[in-house]
């Protein structure tokens, strides 16, 4: 059984490596979450990003976050990827599989996944 | 929608937007019904807006004239013979204890009615998205009860985040194993 107890290790683990995340990260993944981006299947999108940063231990360099209605409706769930110094990249119609390649490709390895992207509709 | 969990946590983020510091989730169920109450100390609507919300053309939104969630909802529970009703105290005229309250009924054995699905996973979603809120859910089963309270947690996190992945995971094995006693 799950308890407080083993959210007090959690915390302890953590103490130490949060100081370090703060500012480091250099890429912000932002995930829609309105009506339209819900309704098209963003929750398993914007948590599998959260589990494979974490398990990829992307985290010191990776953030990821939610927005509302980005206006692209038609397209969602939509995957907006912000890099200092880059352009932003725009993800479509976005699936956990697809998610799980991007974390691979684009914020691990560095390269964007074209085929995935709203300029390749 | 595909799952009563993905309005629930589409109406949580109105109360997000709302300002809210406090988020309360509550369903409560029997063999026969669902209640889903979703109520937040957010900045509340004024009467005008509120007698609109139901209508699709009426939307916080400012990339589009329309706004489907509440609409959804209600034909979602009015789908299955139920109802929904929003109450709400705007700031304006209530300094002391604004907030929105939604409430939808819905019946389960109606060939209508749309399973309530992953309910674990828009927790996560909110508590990932706002980690600041106090969020609040109780869940009502026929035979047993699963909770959460995100103050609790963070009296234990201290300065971690409830963001944090390590504890979002937590969060999630938590309440599953609440629900797995629960019987759900």
């Amino acid at each position: 059984m799950k308890s407080l107890a083993e959210l007090a290790a959690i915390k302890e683990k953590m103490q130490n490596r949060v100081v370090l995340r703060e500012g480091s990260s250099n890429i912000r993944v932002v995930v829609g979450m309105a009506t339209c981006g819900i309704a098209a299947g963003a929750r398993p999108v914007l948590n599998t990003f959260v589990e494979e940063v974490n398990s990829q231990n992307l985290g010191d360099k990776v953030t990821v976050t939610q927005t509302g209605c980005i206006g692209i409706c038609q397209f969602e769930p939509v995957v907006e990827v912000f890099e200092a110094g880059k352009e932003k990249v725009t993800y479509v119609k976005m699936t956990s599989e697809k998610a799980k390649e991007v974390v691979e490709k684009h914020l691990k390895g560095g390269h964007v996944v074209e085929e995935y992207t709203i300029s390749n509709i | 929608m595909k799952e009563l969990s993905l309005n629930i946590l589409d109406i949580a983020e109105n109360s997000v937007k709302a300002g809210a510091s406090e988020v309360k989730i509550s369903l409560e169920e029997t063999d026969e019904t669902l209640k889903i109450t979703v109520s937040d100390n957010g900045c509340g609507m004024k009467e005008d807006f509120l007698k609109s919300v139901t209508d699709p053309f009426t939307t916080t939104r400012t990339t589009r004239k329309v706004g489907l969630g509440i609409p959804l909802f209600k034909m979602e529970a009015e789908q299955t013979g139920g109802s929904l009703s929003i109450e709400s105290r705007h700031v304006e005229l209530y300094p002391e204890n604004h907030g929105t309250t939604t409430s939808a009924l819905f019946y389960k054995n109606h060939i209508d009615f749309i399973p309530l699905g992953d309910v674990i996973s828009s927790l996560v979603v909110l508590i990932q998205g706002s980690p600041d809120i106090r969020w609040r859910y109780t869940h009502t089963l026929p035979h047993g009860e699963v909770s959460l309270d995100t103050d609790e947690l963070r009296e234990v996190l201290g300065d971690v985040p409830l963001s944090a992945p390590e504890v979002l995971s937590w969060i999630s094995e938590y309440l599953g194993e609440q629900y797995a006693e629960a019987g759900a």
